[in-house]
């Protein structure tokens, strides 16, 4: 079972943090439970905590990004790992070979985690089967593919605010077609057994056979679609789409899915909105919904340091256990 | 499945606590404090602090405090399954802290438990109250109050169960368990 998933190492624990495609209800958890100790260190005078002193961590960004390489690089810090920010400007052509040169060159400094984010679907996958044994890698974002940590982060959301994931109701609405964030949650959301998840786009936006291949509910209706849901998902609208013969206009998608205070009346009436941001005000919603009550974006991104620590603790933590079993209560003195 | 001896059941365990609670009360006068902030480590530490801050008659609420980021093991074993959020709602600085764990053997969690507790502040004072000592230690830890001194056969565990009974037990070690 374990030779399955390339994430895990030989005792089943989480080597590499790739995709939540795969994982299990328990390993999810896990990750949502340690996430909650972290959050406590942010309330620490001293926001910091000793657990990885001494190991590297190289972020690795092929693809801009300010506030996940930022909050990458701040988890890492809290853990007490050193931290090398590279930004690496890719030539296509060469793309493999330089790929490997560099991973090699950094192994010889003995780092211990790569941070990866990447416009092309399955670089971490490439990177984490190149790299050495004593190596972690983490998906920042990859294409089209995933993004495993903001998924998770979103679920920290959502169970913080309605208790269980299980059991709710949530939308996702946007850019279906292009989101690694909607794939990754969609992934959580059903590992983590929500009753519903609906996806509403415009039909330009959304894979045709998505229903049944991503296991949601295809809704093309704003507010048909958020008719009763718990947890409402906007994404981001990419301004290229715009170009790409996806869309007419920002302003005819605001008018057709674009969040209000009137359209998210048909919401459960304690329903939260998120997005992974940076928000297009007027685009995707109204300021009225981003800056009210019932927005958690900010709180979204305090999560995700606690998450990303989590992750990053989990997955160093699985080396050198050279066949010992997890800590256990035993251990506790 | 590790043999499990109960060592001390919850009528006992409930007298211990209350002679711990009179050393205690008796060591604050000793030492001139007047409202020590209590302070029990996840999560046997928690439910003996529990009874210890009403006994005392404490107005000020528990802390509570987690070791599993400032444990010394992450390398050889990982991440601690359990991690529960470390909680001090009063500021340690300049107050004397009474640090409460369940079972005391090679020192290692109270050294953690410091240098958690340092991260939130200064304290004046700490002193350091143990429901069951036992043999095994390897750091230079000494317990101020101790409810109870076990010997234990080599391998051997005590265990707290509860939190409703709390109860103490010995369990030979499980093969394959870390220690």
């Amino acid at each position: 079972m374990t030779g399955a998933n390339p994430q895990l190492n030989a005792q089943g624990q989480l080597r590499h943090f790739l995709t939540l495609d795969g994982l299990d209800r328990a390993q999810l958890t896990g990750i949502l439970d340690h996430a909650e100790g972290f959050l406590s260190v942010a309330r620490q005078p001293v926001k910091k905590v000793p657990l990885c002193r001494g190991k590297i961590i190289a972020n690795l960004f092929f693809e801009n990004s300010t506030r996940t390489r930022t909050t990458f690089e701040l988890a890492a810090k809290r853990l007490s790992a050193d931290v090398l920010n590279l930004n690496i400007s890719t030539s296509a052509t060469a793309k493999g070979e330089t790929l490997l040169d560099t991973l090699r060159n950094l192994e010889a400094m003995h780092v211990d985690m790569f941070v990866v984010r990447h416009s092309d679907s399955g670089a971490a996958h490439f990177i984490a089967r190149h790299a050495a044994p004593h190596v972690s890698v983490i998906n920042a974002g990859d294409g089209c593919h995933a993004h495993p940590t903001q998924g998770m982060l979103d679920m920290f959301t959502i169970r913080q605010h309605k208790g269980d994931i299980a059991g709710l109701k949530v939308a996702i609405v946007g850019d279906i077609l292009h989101s690694r964030v909607a794939r990754s949650q969609i992934n959580a959301l059903n590992i983590l057994g929500a009753a519903e998840v609906r996806v509403i786009a415009p039909r330009t936006l959304i894979p045709a056979a998505a229903g049944e291949a991503l296991g949601v509910q295809v809704f093309h209706d704003l507010r048909a679609g958020i008719a009763d849901c718990d947890v409402i998902i906007m994404l981001r609208l990419q301004h290229e789409r715009m170009t790409g013969g996806f869309l007419p206009s920002e302003h005819e998608y605001f008018f057709l899915f674009g969040l209000t205070e009137k359209r998210l009346a048909s919401a459960k009436p304690d329903a939260i909105v998120m997005h992974p941001g940076p928000i297009n005000r007027g685009v995707e919603m109204d300021s009225e919904v981003a800056d009210g009550p019932r927005s958690v974006i900010l709180e979204q991104v305090s999560n995700g340091l606690a998450i990303r620590m989590a992750v990053m603790s989990t997955c160093l933590g699985s080396h050198n256990l050279s066949g010992q079993a997890p800590a256990t209560e035993a251990a506790h003195d | 499945m590790p043999t499990a001896d109960i060592i001390q059941p919850a009528a006992q365990i409930e007298a211990t606590i209350a002679n711990m609670a009179e050393a205690l009360n008796h060591l604050c006068q000793q030492h001139g404090i007047e409202q020590p902030l209590m302070i029990g480590i996840h999560t046997g530490g928690v439910w003996v602090a529990r009874h210890l801050h009403r006994r005392l008659g404490l107005e000020e609420p528990l802390g509570f405090l987690d070791i599993s980021f400032y444990r010394d093991d992450f390398t050889h074993i990982g991440l601690h399954p359990q991690v529960h959020p470390s909680e001090l709602p009063v500021a340690v600085d300049d107050r004397a802290v009474i640090l409460v764990d369940d079972v005391l053997q090679s020192g290692r969690t109270v050294r953690a438990a410091l240098n958690v507790l340092f991260d939130y502040g200064r304290p004046s004072l700490v002193l350091l109250a143990i429901l069951a000592q036992r043999d095994g230690r390897e750091l230079p830890i000494t317990p101020d109050v101790v409810g109870l001194h076990v010997n234990l056969e080599r391998g051997a565990h005590i265990k707290l169960n509860g939190p409703d009974p709390l109860y103490l037990e010995q369990r030979a070690t499980a093969p394959g368990t870390p220690s």
